[in-house]
This record gives structure tokens, sequence and C-alpha cells, in this order.
């Protein structure tokens, strides 16, 4: 796979397929779908963080006008939310895993926890009708902090779960850890929090669950980045549904960032419904009602200690985690700390003895999973912020303990001692790169002028690595995961010579619809507005496990480069029957067959034509028609990294911090749609800066009430809260799937933050601050600055 | 929301008769507060009174020593009126940091006055400014007027009309957001006028808008930048919350009157 | 239940609505004008953005009964036939879009903005912008394209 220089094609910022209709308000999200005969559900959600559920008293609603009917635990029969990937603790017992119903039955354990499902002739009556449920609780004691969960006397969400312990994980060789650090020249220590995000997609989750009394077949639309996986996961674990009695239809979704991986129960709960009151039920989310019931990212809190010998070479690493799971298991929440973390800690870095230690807790809030990166922003952030600290104590440049560790251009592949092995990389590239188009070198001239205004500007780096494209499915197996990590992918050669293609991964803005036209048009030389790609039906795609991990184009792309081998060697076969050649002397290339050494050749249509319509046609050694399909597992994570240097100006008047300048040279391998990379890289940026800055899920620690709920209190990145971003990539190839490509969607989210905040902490070097938490919030930063100041007024 | 009754009278009488019609009705003015507060269900009005349709209402007018808003006259309008930016630029420009531009565009001065949010920017001009609430009923003085959280001297069924604001000889307007929100976590707005100096804050006081007297004093004195960071404000009686602490606050109004100072104009 | 009467995208239209029904929900249940769309409950992030009497606001925080006898556009009025608004055509050169869930709201507050001052810096329509939330875009090619938008509006 190489740029063929084709204006459609491989390399080329083509413009989206997907535009026009979502320019001109045709796209169709789940909202907008309007079925028959709906109903509108409305979830009563509970009030409390925790609370035993006394008595339900729904007469006087079920009497309200417009009413449908009205569901409570004791009504609901059906199965409990599965999790999908399994832990097991360091004793070798496995994760304890709580029942999770779509209503509570008896005790609710989150603010936003479902009591009641009203449905209504219209959604204001449905609400109108759920005010009038008399629910009482009795209230119980809450727990919300991640570093007190285990302690003695904290308030015990699940019986099973002695401490609020979920798992206790380990992963590395401590006794190599432990004597490495004996021989250490110096140790490096460093507390870090990640703080709780909540994903916010743009689009509010939405699902209509729609059942067909003729057929007994139940179609469910949902707000999914994965509908196969929901049709799997709902239908044979929570409503015991045959998967070819269920539809699953992920239509244009609006954003999702690993919040619409997971299989909700409010899914579970419209299609169920749709079924007892015979009619399509529709359920919206309200974004406060988001802020409750969408899975939450992050929420990690670690000690972590880095030995250095005394030419700053790093020995080894231990690292010890707690991680919130929230009141449920979501999906996968169990791997996010694990196996998408703690295999990341070697980073680009030959530290040679890793140990890590992961305890997973229950807490009286929304359940906590993937959130674009997850695991890795977090470990990234760790790992930078600890080198970053490192570099401050030994008094080595940060730019040369990170060049000094790196793992060299040569070292590939690497094997890491946290169970990974890199294919490839090229770190001193993209961090010599990022550091020239950063202009590193002149920066101190930059602070010098803003201290004449009474500034303080910092810069901070941070030079990361990422595992994308999870599999293979045997290893990730092996692991606990309950699902295959392959990808799946169709070609539909029409008679014409037009193609459909199929695929498992779905877009949610990525822009599927243009890159995969753009590979399969360049691949087999159609015209780029003869293909067409499908994507997020059930009853459309074969088989698919969706799109999160930045996985859509390693893994997904894979799988079609695979089945359009299959369609080049068939249709070589029927073009060698055309030309009366022997199918190995017939080549393929910009859309035509011909014969080697002759000019005898014929094109990719004539051959479709044929396949179609088989009248000379090697047909007692070739079926008609030229459709394949392929699943494809992929050998290896791919390995994305890279260089992120950010800029900041803070006031130090008020604590404000404003970001000056940031530069992202990323590694991603090969690229087909330059102008959709870039996208990626800035939102996953503005995401991360989010993160180091603005965004911030907080709960009250007595009454475990979510304090950010809304938008009003919630801080999401706005056009001016950030500038422009400096893209750029420097790329080396997946040596291990056939397109090359590592992937890209959350590159930016991972190495922006230690960036942003080494940056911070750089500009308050001066004035005596060592150390600040995310977010980075002007009363933060002001309060640091008060605080150091005090601290040096006392020495 | 719950259901409500409707009505759109096309004067100030014909909206004061709506009002007293119904046990429990509210006026929406630009409903940029209220609706979101419907949505919510935070409250529950019987029937709601609009009155976007009362010309008598709206407008904009030079008027003796200053200048006359009318109440359903939308931030939009004060920001870019001629007649404002020319009397008292400070004004409009805090008009154009109310919200965003769609909010300014439905939001009105009589709507902001008359809920008295803590945070909402309008209260601090108008208590720096001296200025006059004139209602369905009366003249109000600014000083009469804010009586603590969405709190008011209206009475029931009484009506805001106009807002008649002195011209000062420099004023200015210094607004730190709540970074979520984008109300004012803490808002300056500082009046010279020959009576002396006046600065009212906004977003910081637990019983909203306040005039801050330190600073009124030192500037009074001495009507510089300095004058104003020398002040130092107790945090005593300031609102603590996610994103400012109450000393963050007490903090933060000497550093905002001292850039207001310096803008002056 | 009153009866509002508009015109929507140049086309008179009338419905009986209960008078809580906000306006955006008058567009998208009554009219299936389902462009434009609700992000938020808290009038913040303008996804709901329409124009009324050619200004842009939040249509989910006005009432219909509000609109009553008003002029208003929505996404789906902009594009003639299949010849995009310069700024919906902005949006595509420059990428400007990627969930396209913000999008019709961006781009309604986008027109009104370059329409009340012709040449605006970045930073002015960064602030411009603040009444609309994107997730996807880092506003990146957003401000690019409304850039673009700008000037290909004054051209023609």
């Amino acid at each position: 796979m190489a740029d063929t220089g084709n204006p459609t094609g491989i390399g080329a910022s083509v413009k989206r397929k997907e535009d026009f209709r979502f320019l001109t308000g045709q796209g169709t999200y789940t909202d907008d779908i309007k079925r028959p005969g709906q109903a509108y559900a409305y979830i009563l959600r509970s009030p409390h963080a925790h609370a035993e559920i006394v008595k339900i008293d729904t007469a006087r609603a079920k009497a309200m006008p417009g009413v449908v009917a009205i569901f409570t635990g004791a009504d609901y029969d059906k199965g409990g939310v599965p999790c999908g990937w399994q832990i097991h603790s360091k004793d070798g017992s496995p994760m304890v895993e709580p029942p999770h119903f779509p209503l509570c039955k008896d005790r609710v354990r989150h603010v936003g926890d479902q009591v009641a499902l009203v449905i209504g002739e219209s959604l204001a009556q449905a609400r109108d009708a759920a005010e009038a449920i008399a629910v009482t609780y009795k209230e119980l004691p809450a727990i919300v902090s991640t570093a007190d969960a285990d302690k003695p006397g904290a308030a015990q969400v699940w019986p099973d779960a002695k401490n609020n312990t979920c798992f206790d994980w380990h992963l590395g060789d401590k006794a190599a850890v432990d004597a490495a650090f004996a021989k250490a020249h110096h140790v490096t220590k460093i507390d870090i929090v990640n703080q709780r995000l909540a994903p916010n997609a743009m689009e509010p989750r939405a699902a209509i669950g729609d059942y067909d009394r003729a057929t007994g077949e139940y179609t469910l639309y949902t707000t999914s980045q994965n509908p196969h996986v929901i049709r799997l996961l709902m239908g044979a674990f929570v409503l015991q549904i045959p998967e070819h009695k269920l539809r699953v239809v992920a239509p244009d979704v609006g954003g999702g960032f690993g919040s619409k991986i997971f299989h909700y129960s409010e899914e579970a709960l419209v299609t169920w419904a749709a079924a007892k009151v015979r009619r399509p039920v529709k359920w919206t989310s309200d974004r406060s009602e988001a802020f409750i019931s969408d899975a939450q990212g992050r929420d990690h809190v670690s000690h972590a200690e880095l030995a250095l010998d005394k030419d700053g070479k790093f020995l080894a690493l231990r690292v010890s985690t707690k991680a919130n799971m929230g009141a449920y298991l979501s999906t996968f929440a169990p791997c996010v700390p694990t196996y998408l973390s703690a295999t990341l800690l070697a980073g680009v870095y030959t530290t040679p003895a890793i140990y890590a230690e992961v305890k997973a807790v229950f807490t009286n809030t929304v359940a906590v999973d993937a959130y674009r990166g997850a695991g890795r922003p977090e470990t990234t952030y760790l790992l930078e912020r600890l080198v970053e600290k490192a570099a401050r104590e030994t008094g080595i440049d940060r730019v040369e303990l990170r060049r000094k560790n790196f793992i060299p251009k040569d070292a590939f592949p690497y094997q890491t001692p946290v169970a990974l092995q890199y294919d490839s990389g090229d770190y001193f590239s993209t961090l010599d790169i990022a550091l020239k188009r950063a202009d590193w070198a002149g920066f101190e001239a930059r602070r010098a002028e803003a201290k004449k205004r009474g500034k303080l500007r910092g810069i901070g780096i941070s030079t990361y690595i990422e595992a994308c494209g999870i599999a293979p499915s045997a290893v990730v197996g092996s692991l606990g995961a309950r699902a295959g990590l392959y990808e799946c992918g169709s070609i539909r050669v029409h008679p014409t010579g037009s193609v459909t293609v199929f695929t498992g991964t779905h877009s949610h803005g990525q822009g599927h619809e243009t890159t995969f036209a753009q590979l399969v048009s360049d691949t087999l030389g159609v015209p780029f507005d003869s293909v067409e790609v499908s994507h997020g039906d059930t009853n459309k795609i074969p088989f698919g496990m969706g799109t999160y991990g930045s996985r859509s184009l390693a893994v997904g792309g894979s799988a079609l480069v695979k089945a359009m081998d299959k369609i080049i060697a068939k249709a070589t076969r029927i073009a060698a029957h055309l030309m009366e050649a022997s199918a190995a002397d017939v080549e393929f290339k910009n859309g035509e067959f011909s014969v080697k050494g002759t000019d005898k050749k014929v094109p990719f249509g004539q051959v479709a034509l044929t396949a179609y319509v088989p009248h000379n046609y090697p047909i007692t050694e070739l079926e008609p028609g030229l459709e394949e399909t392929a699943f494809y597992d992929p050998l290896n994570f791919t390995y994305p990294g890279g260089c992120h240097i950010c800029e900041v100006e803070i006031d130090p008047d008020t604590g404000v911090t404003q970001v000056a300048k940031f530069t992202a040279v990323d590694d991603i391998g090969r690229v087909i749609n330059p102008m959709i990379v870039e996208g990626q890289v800035h939102g996953g940026v503005v995401q991360g800066i989010g993160q180091a800055l603005l965004e911030n899920c907080a709960y009250d620690n007595e009454s475990g009430q979510l304090l950010t709920g809304s938008y009003m209190d919630y801080t999401m990145p706005r056009a001016d809260d950030v500038p422009s971003i400096d893209v750029a990539t420097h790329n080396t190839m997946c040596t291990h799937n056939p397109l090359g490509s590592k992937g890209v969607g959350e590159v930016g989210a991972i190495g922006s933050p230690p960036a942003v905040i080494n940056a911070v902490l750089d500009a308050l070097l001066p004035v005596g601050v060592k150390d600040i938490t995310m977010p980075a919030t002007p009363v933060k930063v002001w309060q640091a600055i008060q605080s150091a100041g005090s601290a040096k007024a006392a020495e | 929301m719950n259901n409500f009754g409707y009505h759109r009278p096309a004067s100030v009488a014909d909206a004061v008769k709506a009002l007293g019609g119904s046990g429990d009705a509210r006026i929406v003015a630009g409903g940029q507060t209220l609706l979101p507060t419907l949505r919510a269900r935070l409250a529950t009005p019987s029937d709601l009174v609009d009155l976007r349709a009362i010309a008598e209402l709206k407008g904009i007018k030079a008027e003796g020593d200053g200048i006359t808003i009318g109440a359903m006259t939308p931030h939009a309008e004060v920001a870019a009126s001629d007649v404002v930016k020319g009397a008292i630029p400070a004004l409009a420009y805090l008009a154009d940091h109310i919200g965003d531009r769609q909010v300014r565009t439905l939001g009105t001065i009589g709507g902001s006055l008359a809920n008295n949010d803590p945070a909402a920017c309008y209260p601090s001009a108008v208590l720096a400014l001296g200025a006059t609430i004139r209602t369905s009923k009366r003249e109000i003085k600014a000083d009469d007027f804010f009586q603590g959280l969405f709190t008011t001297a209206l009475e029931d069924g009484e009506i805001i009309t106009a807002v008649h604001f002195p011209k000062p000889e420099k004023a200015a307007y210094e607004k730190f957001v709540q970074p979520a929100s984008r109300f004012a976590l803490v808002g300056v707005f500082v009046a010279k006028a020959r009576e002396g100096v006046r600065v009212a804050v906004t977003g910081a006081g637990q019983e909203g808008v306040f005039r801050a007297r330190e600073l009124e004093q030192a500037l009074s004195a001495n009507f510089s930048p300095d004058a104003a960071k020398g002040v130092k404000v107790a945090a005593g009686n300031l609102i603590s919350d996610l994103h400012g602490t109450a000393e963050y606050r007490a903090h933060l109004i000497p550093v905002l009157t001292a850039r207001a100072v310096a803008a002056a104009k | 239940m009153p009866t509002v009467k508009m015109t929507v995208n140049g086309k008179p239209v009338s419905a009986e609505v209960e008078a809580r029904t906000l306006l955006v929900h008058f567009l998208r249940e009554h009219l299936d004008l389902t462009g434009t769309h609700v992000g938020c409950d808290t009038a913040q992030c303008g996804a709901c953005t329409v124009h009324v009497g050619g200004k842009a606001v939040k249509s989910c925080n006005m009432l219909a009964v509000q609109a009553d006898g008003a002029e208003v556009t929505t996404i789906e009025g902009l594009a003639t036939g299949d010849t995009l608004h310069p700024m919906q055509e902005a949006f595509r050169d420059h990428h400007g879009l990627q969930c396209g869930f913000c999008t019709p709201g961006m781009v309604m507050s986008a027109i009104d903005l370059v329409k009340r001052k012709a040449d605006l810096s970045e930073a002015e329509i960064r602030a411009g912008l603040e009444g609309n939330i994107c997730r996807c875009t880092g506003y990146h090619n957003i401000v690019k394209a409304v850039q673009a938008g700008a000037a290909a509006t004054r051209g023609r």
C-alpha cells in the first residue's frame, strides 16, 4: 500500500462524502427516527447516591393522562447487564461482579440509578407521570472517593465486595523491580490523580425499541459505536433474544469518545418494554440525565516511583493505582486500568523492570469505563509527569533525560517488561521535529518577554506511546476479554462495477464513509463516487466489533484489504478466462487486468459484469458473482506514538492559564486521508487540554451528589479556551497489518494532558510551585501560587 | 416542563391585569433564564405573561443627564447602540459580555434585573451607576432595588418598564467568567461620577450584587489602579463554590477593580 | 391549546401546540425538521441554534408560542437545491465537522456572526462561537471554515 497520487486515493485529503447530509440537516440520528405509533419513555432516576427502596407507589401516576405503562424493578423479569472483561486478582480469584438490573430491585447505588420506566403518549406526559410516582427511600451513607473507598469504615456498595474491592491485580516482576530500586542512585516519587471526566458526546444517548408481533423480530435503534456487540450482549445475556430475531441499528451517531461502546440498560429496557406495550418505545437522554447515566472516564489515583542510575538511565518503575469502577461494572471497565493502562508503563523508554498493582473499587457513583484513550492517557500522564519530576530532581535537562532513555530506532521489535512488543517507532525523530516546530530553543526569550508583561510563561513536553487496535483475539481472551477483537469487512462489487463496502466498524465522526471509499476505490481502481460504505446495521453487515480504541482503519481497514485481496484473486481468474491467458500471467493495476508482456487488457468493470452475466465464464471452476467477506484478526496491537509540546501563559493575579501554542507530532503509520487525520488530532488535543485545564466530574463527599451535573458547572472546552493546533506526522509503518496504519483517534487525548501540565508547572517554577492537580483551574493555580508564596515567606 | 397558560398582552396595563388574573403567573421577558428553569421543573407557574409584544417597553433613548433603556431591550441592542456607546461605553461593553450571542439576542435588561441572579452582569451596572428602575407603579433607586439572592423590591404584579442610567464621568466593567457557565464568577463595575466613585460587585456576594465600600473610599481619594490594588476585601460574606473559594473571590475583586479603573472611559 | 403560526424556511406553517412546547420541539416533532438538534438542557451548547427574525437564537430556549408570527430559518432552509450556502460549503472544504451533531447550530451561528461583522480576526471568531460547543473538532477547522465562509459570503 502506498500513496498513489490519485486525487481521491490513499494519501489524498478528499472532502467527506458524509458532509452534505450533515450540513443540510439531513443526518439521521436516533432521536430523529419516528416509528409509527411510537410511545415515549422517561426514566425515573434515584435522587440519592445510596438508599434502600422501601416502597414505590405508582397508583396515582398510572392514572395520569397519556400514561401507557409504568414498570419498576418488581416488573422486570429478564437478566442484568453483563460485563465484557473479567480480571483475576493477584490471588487468582475472579473479580467481584455484582448484578446490574436495568431497574433497581431494592437498592439504589448512585444518583441517577434507574427506579422506574414510565411510558407515555408524549415525553412530557411520561415525565409528568414520573413526578407523580411516590418512592420511599431509606437513605444510606455513601462513598464516592476513589482514595477512601477501600478504607475501613467506608460505606459498602456491594455486600460481596469486601472493602469495596472489585479486584486487586498486578503485572510485572516485583522481585526484579525491588532489586533495581535497592541499587538505585536516585528515586523519584510522585502522587498522581487522574480525575474523572464526562465524555460528553454532543448527541445525548437515545434508544428506540421496536417489536414486530408478526415475525417475532425485535429492532433496537441506538446511539452505539458497535451495534453487533450490543446485539450480542443484550440478546444473549440480558433479554435472551436470539441474534436472528434481533436487529440493532446504530444510524448517524453524534460522537462517542468511548461512551457509546457499552451496552446500557436503557437499550434493554426499551426493547423489553416494546414487546410488553406492543408499541415502539423511544427514550432520549437529556444532557443532565447524561451526566448521571453515561459511563464516565478516568478516575485513577496512583503512586509511582522511578529508579535511576547516576547517569539518569531508568532502572525500574513501580506503580500502585486505585481505579474507581463506580457502582456497577460497565462493559469494558475492568480492562481500562489493567490491560489498557499498566501494559503501557514502559512508555517510549527502555526501563528494564516494571511492576504495577491495580486495585479497582466500587463507589456510589456512575459507572466508569473507556473514554477517549482509555487507560493510556492515565499511564502517559503518570509517566510524563514522573519523568519531568526526575529531570528536575536530577538536574538533567528534561529533553536529554528522555533521549537518554528512548527505545532506539533499531531496537524494534522491542519487548517491554510489561507484556507488549512494540513493532515500530522513531521517537528521536518525532521529538526533534516537535522541538523544531515549537521553537523550543527560542523559548527562554519568550519567557523573558512574558515576564516583562507580568505573565508567567512555561513550556512542557510529553513523549508518549499508546496501543491501538487491541488484539489478537486469542491473547485478549487469555487476559479476560469475553469477546473476540477482529473485524469484518465485505466488498460487494455490483454488475456495473460500482461497489458497496460493508464494514463492522462504526463511524460517528471519523469519516469512514470517505476514508474506506478512498481505500477501496484506489485499490480496485473504481471511481471514488462509485463506492458506498455501509455500516451500523446488523441486518446489513455480516458482523463487526465496532469502533473504539483507534481500531477502525488498522483492523477494519485491514479486513477490507483482505476482502479486496479475495475479490482481486477471483477477478483475476475471470479476467484470465476473458483474455484466454493463465491467471499467473495476469496482473491488476489501476483498475485494469492485463497479460504480462502483451497488450491484452480488460477493465475491472467488464470483469464485474462478466461475474454477474456469466455467458463467457469458467463456470466449472468459479461461482458467478463478485462479493467477498473477510475477518481480520490482528497479530498484535499497533503502537502510535509521538511528541506533544505545549506553551502556556499564566496570569499570576488571577491564576488564569492560557494555552499559547500547541504542537503535536505523531507517528500513526499509513495515512489514508490527511485532512481527517489532522481533524482527529485537533479534537483529541482539545479534549486533552480540557482534561488538563477545565474538566472535572466532582461529587460531594457527604451526599454523593454530582456537583458538575450540567454545562453550568462542567466546563466544556469552548472555541475561545483553546488555540489553533500545529499538527504534523512522522510515520513509521505498522509492520504486521497490510495497511501499515496504526490509528489516530486517541493520540491527541493521550499525548496532550502531561504536555499542558508540565508547561503549567514550568511556568510556575519561578514562583516555587512544584505540583498541581488536573484540572489546573484559575482558582487552583492561584491557590498554588499563594501557598508557595507563604511557604517561601515562612522559610 | 409543566404546562401553563400563555398570554401575550400588548400593553403594560394589560400585562398587569394578566398577572393579577391568576394565582401563580410569571412574567417571561427574554426567557433566557426562565426557560431552563422551567425545563428543569424548578418553577411551575400556572401562567406565563409574555412581554415581547409591548412596544412601550422597547428602545433606547438619550434622556436628561443620561440614557433610558426599555425593559424589553435585548442585550444585543444595548451592546450595539450608538446612544449607549456614546454615553456609557462600559454599559455597552457589559451587555456585549452577557451569556453568548444567541442569548444576547433574546435576553433583556428588564428580565435580568427582575431575576437578580447573584452572578448576572446587569445588576452591577445598575448599582454602580446609581440607575433608577422605572416600573408599572413607581421609580425605584438602584440602592433600594436589590434585596438579596433572586430578590428585589418589585411587588407582585409590578413590571419593570425601563431603566434610567445617569451618565458618569467614566466607567468600566471587568468580568471574570465562571469557566463553565460563563456567568460572572466575579464582575466589577466601577463608575466615577460627580457624586463620587461607586464600585458594584456581582458574582461574589452571598446576598447578590453589592457595593464594595472600601474600594469606593480608596478610589474616591485616588482614582488609580494602584489605589484599588492596595485594598483588602474581606472574604466573610462571599460565595465559595467549585469554581472559586471566598478568598479567591475576595482577591479578585480589587484585581478586577484595578483593571476597570485602568480601562475606565 | 394555543395555535402558532410562523414562516419556517419560507413556508407558512401553523399548528396547535401545548404552550410549553419549545420551538426546537415544534420544529423537530411537528414539522419533522430534525436538522436542528438538542445537545443540552441549560441553553449552553447551541446545537439548537436557528434564526428567528434573521438573528441566531437557541430554539431550545424559546417557546414555540413566543415565535408566533416570526420568520424562522433552520439548517434545512440554507441550501438552494444541491447548492450549499457558502458557509456550509466552507465547513465542508475545511473539514469543520466530524460527527455532524453540533454542525447545524454551528453553521447557523456562524452565518449570524459574520453577518454582524464582516472582517473577523481568529480571536473574534473564537469569542463569537462561545455559544456553540463542539466535542469533535477542537474548533481548529471550524475557525478556518468560518474565516473562509465569511470571505465567501462577502464575495457573494
